[in-house]
């Protein structure tokens, strides 16, 4: 049914993302499908790391984690973005096609008051891309 | 863009990322123990997500509300004491703005040639973020696209008429404004002397003044590996202190600085602006026009703000340079050609010959235009450095420091000796035809002198709306990165709060006055920043020193 699933990443923030984690981990199994794991970093300096190959290695690192645990076929994509707080959406929607996933499992957070304002990135991506999406919520 | 599938190797390198592991590619990071955003507060509330330095955050609303709230308060008491730090600095200082600013020129030129120029902004294998095209564009419209505007008819007019009038003395005391010996009674002289001092104002000097902030920033945040904010550059003096006090004063001065300097441009130019517009369209001239005007500016540039950089602001500056050149274009072939085209390469050679008369920091004769004019302008541009310059040194990634120099340096001096040239020329022409009348609004009252006034004069309102809404926008996204301790992806709605922080300052101070007396102000910030500039030069050499070449 699906060849390669995409789990969109924040190292900075794992703990939300826990649930979506094992879905997917889990959903490889089943399908035999391989899990990209995609984190979107700047070009400038983060907490997380200094530069984008310094990103590309603890990605990396976390992906070689998740397969130590789940025993999927991983991969890790870093995606780099001028502006990350703006483009994250357009960012990851290119990814999604220039990797050729078929399957968008996303940690996702509850509805909230501004939502309207500030969509979740789940929905918005959902909306530009052909792969399907399972939003997870904590 | 690598993409790594499983290997047999995991079990070993499968550790959780602690500790930062060396990056691959050469480069020399700084090895410090804090971590980006370390101070940072980090919440949600009422579905808003906000990640801020602490204190910087706090310390800069407060100075920021008590400045506002003094100004409007105590109006006629503040207004003199600004106004006489800043005579003081440009009065006694002088010396020091026009020495500083060669330093940097200096420095800024020695660098293209020297094997440091090879070094690459963000590692040896680092690729640009942005095209040339778009990387211009944006490095011009943060520059000192709104001063053109407003400067590039009315400056060459004014000092040609000062240098015309001569010399003229009281008490053995100079009088007169004019540049260097002045030029009594030589039509021709007094063009070129006027040219030459008008395109000293916006040729090497600010674009250096931009330079060595933006190249410090760039060096020590994406060489190695320092958060983005200005306290960044005081690595190599005050070491692991620059994460205390020391560095969240220099961090706090740079936010006080850009959105004073913004709120207060804001301010002016919807000021004028708004004359503009009376003139064309006979839309009333009052507070209520302006205030619109600031909340449209403001509500375009939130949008913008929220498409971020690569759809907002580089789309407007792209925008904004194609109309820039097209009005530039109107105005050389409807206006003078024949005058605009030998103008450029004659103001060009008086240029560097009065270069260093014009920037000879002791023993001027001309006081009241090296103090009046050029350390005015000096501390202006210094002003506005720590703004423009983080915001140049964010989208120059990947650009080698030769590169660099000659895009920051010499293609926008060399811009501003074209621009300079047909709109001082067109209206210098003008006014010897004695077909000019006005002084306050001379680029409309130049474009009028010109055919098809009425679609000029409405693109160059708009290129001056467009300007500030990129200003405004490439203003909030610096503060926002200051204030977030150097974290470029902060929550969004951080920015678009700082957007309206500017708008608000601008309204409040227009309507109860002291745009003025703020700005007086704001200048008087150069005489700190000229010491930040002259420790990133310091900065700027020890850094590159210790880079991969090549």
């Amino acid at each position: 049914m699906y060849n390669k699933i995409m789990v969109p990443v924040d190292l900075a923030h794992l703990d939300p993302l826990a649930k979506a984690l094992e879905v997917a981990a889990d959903l490889a199994r089943h399908y035999r499908a391989e899990v990209c794991y995609a984190g979107v970093t700047a070009t400038a300096p983060s907490p997380l790391a200094h530069t984008p190959q310094e990103y590309q290695q603890k990605l990396d690192a976390f992906s070689k984690q998740q397969a130590a645990e789940h025993g999927q076929p991983v991969s890790a994509r870093v995606v780099i973005s001028h502006d990350p707080a703006a483009d994250l959406d357009a960012v990851l929607v290119k990814a999604i096609e220039e990797s050729g996933v078929d399957l968008v499992v996303m940690g996702t957070h509850l509805p909230r008051h501004l939502g309207i304002l500030m969509p979740s990135h789940g929905g918005k991506v959902a909306t530009h891309t052909d792969a399907s999406i399972l939003l997870v919520r904590p | 863009m690598a993409t790594h599938s499983n290997d047999p190797n995991a079990k070993e390198r499968s550790q959780p990322s602690e500790g930062i592991p060396a990056p691959e590619g050469p480069a020399n990071l700084i090895d410090t123990d804090y971590v980006i955003g370390q101070d940072n507060l980090t919440t949600t509330a009422l579905g808003v997500n906000v990640d801020l330095h602490g204190k910087v955050f706090a310390v800069s609303a407060i100075v920021v509300m008590f400045f506002v709230i003094v100004t409007l308060a105590l109006q006629d008491q503040v207004a003199p004491l600004f106004d006489a730090t800043f005579s003081f600095l440009t009065g006694n200082l002088a010396w020091f703005f026009l020495l500083s600013a060669n330093i940097f020129v200096v420095l800024s030129l020695v660098l293209i040639f020297t094997p440091l120029g090879k070094v690459r902004i963000g590692g040896r294998d680092a690729t640009p973020d942005f095209s040339y095209a778009g990387w211009f564009a944006m490095l011009f419209a943060a520059g000192m696209g709104i001063g053109l505007m407003y400067f590039g008819v009315s400056e060459p007019m004014s000092h040609y008429q000062s240098a015309m009038g001569g010399i003229a003395t009281e008490n053995g005391v100079r009088t007169d404004w004019a540049p260097l010996g002045a030029a009594e009674g030589d039509q021709g002289a007094a063009i070129s002397l006027g040219m030459a001092a008008t395109i000293f104002h916006w040729g090497l000097h600010p674009w250096a003044i931009y330079a060595v902030v933006a190249l410090a920033l760039a060096i020590f945040s994406y060489n190695k590996g320092l958060p983005l904010t200005m306290r960044s550059i005081f690595y190599p003096i005050l070491g692991e202190r620059v994460w205390g006090w020391p560095g969240h004063v220099i961090d706090i001065l740079a936010v006080f600085a850009t959105l004073f300097g913004l709120a207060t441009s804001l301010g002016l130019g919807a000021q004028q602006a708004t004359s503009g517009l009376n003139d064309l369209f006979n839309i009333p001239d009052t507070h209520t026009t302006m205030v619109l005007l600031i909340i449209a500016i403001t509500i375009v540039a939130m949008g913008s703000i929220v498409l971020g950089v690569d759809k907002g602001v580089k789309r407007l500056s792209q925008l904004n340079m194609g109309l820039a050149f097209l009005l530039l274009a109107f105005v050389i072939i409807v206006g003078p050609t024949l005058l605009i085209a030998t103008g450029i390469f004659q103001n060009l050679a008086s240029y560097l010959i009065n270069l260093p008369a014009l920037s000879m920091p002791f023993a001027r004769e001309d006081a009241n235009f090296s103090q009046g004019w050029t350390a005015f302008y000096w501390a202006w541009w210094i002003s506005w450095s720590p703004f423009v310059g983080m915001f140049i040194a964010r989208v120059s990634r990947g650009r080698t420091v030769r590169e660099f120099l000659i895009a920051v340096l010499l293609v926008p001096s060399f811009v501003s000796v074209i621009w300079m040239t047909s709109f001082g020329g067109a209206g210098i022409d003008q006014l010897l035809a004695g077909t000019f009348e006005g002084e306050a609004d001379a680029l409309f009252v130049m474009l009028a002198g010109l055919p098809l006034v009425e679609i000029t004069s409405f693109i160059a309102i708009v290129l001056v709306v467009v300007f500030f809404i990129t200003s405004s926008d490439s203003g909030s996204l610096v503060i926002d990165t200051i204030t977030a301790g150097g974290k470029v992806d902060a929550p969004k709605p951080q920015r678009v709060f700082w957007a309206i922080i500017e708008g608000a300052i601008a309204i409040a101070l227009l309507i109860g006055g002291g745009l003025a007396a703020l700005q007086a102000a704001v200048i008087s910030t150069g005489l700190p920043f000229t010491l930040v500039l002259l420790v990133g030069c310091y900065a700027i050499i020890k850094g590159l020193m210790s880079e991969p070449r090549g």
